[in-house]
């Protein structure tokens, strides 16, 4: 029996799964091995664009264990259909993207044919045989230059290279407040291109039943369902329950396993062609040149405030660069992620932006970790900074005069969001005196002439995530319902099975949605296991991206959650003859009020749904319940974050020094995860601001192929972090909850940023200079600027 | 992606080595594979057969011999890093992360004259000589005549490095590392060393096709002047997205500055 009373919830409990994946027990999706498994290698192409012009596969067919050879013909020979977007934009010109290159290829590492053979290095020798004549083609890689007259047509159906022309917000209002403006600035920014690096690369391996018709397919996936739908119904064309899709334990994703790739494709399509099963993983160098990368913006800024330094207006103008062909949820990610979101943290009458989709010979680009709220950010508050150095304002007050104040939420905003709620000054405020600011700019003045240079960046951010509700996103284009679902199943024993469609690949799911039931259930967590992946196994769900699991996964658990205690309290009402009005479910008991004694313990009741000697008259037995939850509106969790940095100005090199912050993501669930959150949101949004970079060349070659030469942040890069939290719950969840799992990128690229640049604009008045703020550049520009006498003005 | 399918034969003893390798000229030596195991993997190197001589006891470990170190060539990174070698310690440091220093060697750092690697610049400065063996027998080799070019030393086919001469006792050293951002190996590295007789050489890595000494500095070092700018001339560096010539020859100047001030 259980007698406990105290709380899981806000408990900073160590993560259930973790042992599993430290000792090296976890079981991905290369760890599976069927009988008779295949093995496929792709075979990618080195133009970033050209004509296939021939494929001789009978360069390879004799080679030792090779079975298949497979092209772009036999694809299109087995009535498999192109890759469909996930969301429409009005008018987008959607190139169709075949599993294997169709007569053409788009972009280095696009798949020019298949090799199927008995063992993973027979398949690779092969694939690196097959002759594959090409007839290059003009490629382009960056999205302005595709925009330009003349300029190589990437898709002979995407006239000018353009896919998208968007706008938001109300431009005649803009002007108008242009027009009153005392200042403007305005600043051109890259947001430069990223390779999300999953620590686990991506696999997959099919199987087909000719007994049944059935599919299996093993996949790297944070969303199963989202990929049992389109394989099912847009790409084989079969009933979607004849697939079975399972992402088992799944090495982070970082929004690269939400979309539909060529290679899951090609594995179900091989084992049915071969009658065996079919394995496919990739090399981290595949990884590099067919992961779906992130970012890659240039964009035009222009703020405006009045003579008391109250902003008026933000004009953007954006080229969103996607790539060689349109994924899941690409043309969502420069728009509606992005646009809605730049009217920030402030009081904008007005705000507006223009955004042109791009297709270029780059890998694709969608969703990474943020999904246009970093770019929105870095924008927003990138040019806020550049203002306030203009107007000679301290960067942090100039953001505490503009802010939304607490009771203007919900607040609606000139680009279509409304805020649910917020309190930014107070973030603000707890994080300034965390880092002690006033003593950080003193001894920025302190080390002026040491060689070394301090710099101070501060940012305030909200973001939108829990994307929803699912009419109003359909209206803006969505193909894919924003609820999830979830099923809780009671066994007799009192022990309990959790079942989501957010899935767990680094997000600690298998902890916290426990917490959130065990204290619904006021039952022992080591009761409650929670089971996600497993298309076979679960209700419909959408899946993890967007910061959406906790918030909208976890309230459709919590809905979940309350049918069960509410059809429990009707049982123990009964076996305690009692009405239920008199009964009450506290201190892990139903118990009769005022009557000592008189209780059922959850595993009374339990046992006693499932004999069904004893129910209510009329009730069925059974103790499960399933949950489908459309949430309301998305959450805006907020917050505050600093950075510091020291610049060797005889070097350029930027050292990151402190970093801090204060996140509101309404009530923690579970502290420690949260922190390992925003921990690895920072590191991950500061590899941006300081050293990746997904750098082609104007033609399309990919220069950064290897960690050799893509810089990821290392731990003695980085500083250690400090986290603090307001709590200011969201109205319209049942839990409060906001998401966390994106927040850290969002914030820290552009505190970052800003941090390099407060540094280059007390030392030299260097407005501003675009990310990644590699050691070379930075060096030039304080060189360049000094050589300028501009070092002079920062003594005036 | 896998290696190109190659045969694996082991020494058991540098005699051995020398005997298989004259036998078989398609034979590539294997020590830590730190650098040559990801050049296959990338298949930029596809040797048909490795031979392994990682294990060879007698190719391993630190010992004197009145005032120099013989240092065996699969004495390991690690091993460098606690031993009481000069300034050879504080380049180790500066190589890889622990597990490539567990792994890699001395000698195979050395052999290969990757043009980005720590130890040459350390080894140009100190002096130290090469202990080759071959089919004609044993050489010394001067370190000023060691690092040829690009990935090109000294030690030719079918011979192996097998030690390396360190003089022990010198007055002064430091070495002031560049890291390459993502591979974290030298963009550039300088190192001045002070030696018993007051002479102060110095040498840099990183930035060229190979490690070469700095004339300039130590003319200027050893009249008492400070290191001065204008070390090494761009035109004839490496340039890369992450660095370029011009920006190389900064840093040669700044971190030559920076380990004269420490010796
Ligand atoms: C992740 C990583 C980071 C690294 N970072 C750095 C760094 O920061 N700085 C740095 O300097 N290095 C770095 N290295 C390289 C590392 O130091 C290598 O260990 C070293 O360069 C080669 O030593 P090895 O014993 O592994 O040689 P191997 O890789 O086994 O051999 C290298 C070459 O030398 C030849 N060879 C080896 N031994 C002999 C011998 N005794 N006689 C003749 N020929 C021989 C081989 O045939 C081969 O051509 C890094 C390596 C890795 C994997």
């Amino acid at each position: 029996m259980t007698d406990r009373t105290d709380k899981y919830m806000g408990q900073a409990l160590k993560r259930k799964e973790d042992p599993r994946f430290i000792t090296g027990a976890g079981q991905y999706t290369d760890d599976f091995v069927l009988h008779g498994m295949l093995h496929a290698a792709m075979v990618r192409s080195p133009y970033a664009h050209a004509r296939i012009t021939g494929i001789d596969k009978s360069s390879v067919e004799d080679m030792p264990g090779v079975h298949a050879v497979l092209t772009g013909e036999d694809v299109a020979a087995a009535g498999t259909g192109p890759i469909p977007v996930g969301w429409l934009l009005p008018e987008l010109k959607v190139p169709p993207h075949h599993a294997v290159a169709q007569g053409e290829v788009n972009h280095v590492g696009d798949i020019v044919a298949v090799v199927v053979a008995d063992t993973r290095a027979q398949a690779e020798d092969a694939a690196a045989m097959l002759a594959v004549d090409y007839e290059a083609l003009p490629s382009v890689a960056l999205g302005s230059a595709a925009l330009e007259d003349g300029a190589p047509q990437v898709h002979d159906d995407v006239p000018g290279n353009v896919a998208f022309r968007w706008e938001i917000g109300d431009e005649a209002a803009l002007n108008e407040a242009f027009g009153r403006a005392h200042k403007t600035v305005k600043v051109n920014l890259r947001n430069h291109r990223l390779v999300p690096n999953a620590i686990e690369p991506r696999a997959s391996l099919a199987q087909f039943s000719p007994a049944s018709g059935e599919y299996l397919l093993y996949t790297t996936s944070q969303n199963p369902h989202i990929h049992r739908l389109i394989l099912a119904a847009f790409v084989l064309n079969i009933p979607e329950h004849k697939l079975r899709v399972i992402s088992p334990d799944v090495g982070g994703g970082f929004g690269s396993k939400i979309f539909q790739y060529q290679e899951e494709v090609i594995v179900l399509l091989a084992a049915r062609l071969l009658g065996k099963p079919v394995k496919w993983a990739a090399r981290r160098s595949e990884s590099f040149v067919s992961d779906m990368q992130g970012r890659d913006h240039e964009s035009e800024a222009e703020l405006a405030v009045d003579a008391e330094g109250r902003m008026l207006g933000l004009r953007v103008n954006t080229v969103a660069n996607l790539g060689a062909y349109l994924t899941l949820f690409a043309p969502a990610v420069p728009t509606y992620l992005y646009g809605t979101l730049l009217n920030g943290v402030y009081k904008f009458p007005a705000v507006h932006a223009k955004v042109t989709g791009v297709v270029t010979n780059t890998v694709p680009v969608d969703a990474y970790r943020g999904a246009g709220r970093p770019e929105a950010t870095y924008l927003v508050e990138r040019v806020v900074d550049v203002m306030a150095h203009e107007l000679g304002m301290d960067p942090a007050e100039f953001r505490r005069i503009n802010f939304i104040q607490p009771d203007e939420f919900p607040y609606q905003t000139p680009v279509a969001l409304v805020y649910d709620s917020g309190n930014y000054e107070p973030a603000l405020d707890m994080a300034l005196d965390m880092m002690k600011y006033p003593d950080l700019r003193a001894e920025q003045e302190r080390m002026k002439g040491t060689g070394k240079i301090l710099g101070i960046g501060v940012i305030s951010y909200v973001e939108a995530c829990g994307l929803a509700p699912s009419a109003l996103v359909g209206q803006l284009g969505a193909q894919a319902g924003q609820w999830e679902s979830s099923l809780v199943r009671v066994h007799p024993t009192g022990k309990v099975e959790l079942y989501t469609g957010s899935h767990s690949h680094g997000q600690g799911h298998e902890t916290a949605f426990p917490q959130i039931a065990a204290d619904e259930l006021q039952i022992p967590i080591e009761d409650i296991d929670l089971i996600h992946g497993d298309t076979g196994r679960m209700p419909y769900g959408w899946g993890t991206y967007g910061s959406r699991s906790a918030a909208v996964g976890g309230s459709a658990l919590k809905v979940a959650l309350q049918k069960i205690t509410a059809k429990a309290k009707k049982i123990a009402a009964h076996l305690l003859e009692a009405s239920e009005e008199d009964v009450e479910h506290a201190e892990g008991v139903f118990r009769v009020k005022g009557a000592p004694g008189q209780q059922k313990t959850f595993f009374d009741v339990a046992l006693m749904a499932h004999l069904a000697h004893n129910l209510p008259e009329g009730l069925e037995p059974g103790l499960e319940a399933t949950a489908f939850y459309d949430p309301k509106n998305f959450v805006y969790p907020f917050g505050t974050h600093i950075a510091v940095v020291e610049i060797d100005t005889d070097t350029g090199h930027v050292k990151l020094r402190n970093y801090g912050c204060v996140d509101d993501c309404g009530p923690l669930i579970n502290p420690l995860i949260v922190e390992g959150q925003v921990h690895g949101g920072i590191a991950q949004g500061a590899g941006q601001a300081l050293w990746e970079d997904a750098a082609y060349d104007d033609e399309g070659n990919f220069l950064a192929g290897t960690f050799m030469e893509y810089a990821v942040p290392r731990a003695d890069d980085l500083p250690s972090f400090e986290t603090g939290h307001t709590v200011t719950p969201s109205p319209h969840n049942p839990l409060g909850v906001k998401g966390i799992g994106e927040s850290g990128t969002i914030a820290s690229s552009a505190a970052v940023a800003n941090a390099v640049m407060d540094a280059l604009w007390h030392e030299c008045r260097i407005p501003h200079l675009d990310m990644p703020y590699t050691s070379e550049k930075v060096w030039r520009a304080i060189r360049d600027a000094r050589g300028a006498g501009l070092g002079q003005a920062a003594d005036d | 992606m896998y290696p190109a399918n190659f045969d694996y034969h082991r020494a058991s003893s540098v005699q051995e080595a020398l005997a298989m390798m004259a036998e078989n000229p398609d034979l590539k030596v294997i020590a830590g594979g730190h650098s040559l195991l990801p050049a296959m993997r990338l298949r930029l190197a596809q040797p048909p057969a490795l031979l392994d001589v990682f294990g060879l006891e007698e190719l391993r470990g630190i010992r004197r011999e009145g005032d120099v170190f013989v240092v065996g060539a699969m004495t390991t990174h690690a091993q460098v890093l606690r031993s009481e070698l000069p300034l050879f310690p504080e380049v180790a440091h500066e190589v890889g992360d622990p597990m490539v220093r567990n792994r890699g060697t001395i000698g195979g750092s050395l052999a290969h004259a990757d043009p980005s690697a720590d130890y040459p610049a350390a080894a140009l400065a100190l002096g130290v000589e090469f202990v080759i063996r071959g089919p004609g027998g044993e050489r010394t080799v001067p370190a000023d005549e060691m690092f040829v070019g690009m990935f090109e030393s000294a030690v030719g086919l079918g011979e192996l490095l097998t030690h390396i001469r360190i003089p022990a006792s010198v007055r002064g050293s430091a070495y002031e590392k560049f890291k390459h951002p993502a591979s974290h190996y030298a963009i550039a590295g300088v190192a001045v060393v002070r030696h018993a007789d007051g002479e102060i050489r110095a040498a840099y890595t990183g930035a060229g096709e190979r490690a070469e000494r700095l004339p300039l500095l130590e003319e200027r070092l050893n009249a008492g002047q400070p290191a001065g700018e204008g070390l090494v001339d761009a035109a004839n560096l490496l340039g890369d997205r992450f660095a370029s010539p011009e920006y190389r020859a900064h840093l040669v100047d700044v971190l030559a500055g920076r380990a004269a001030a420490r010796v």
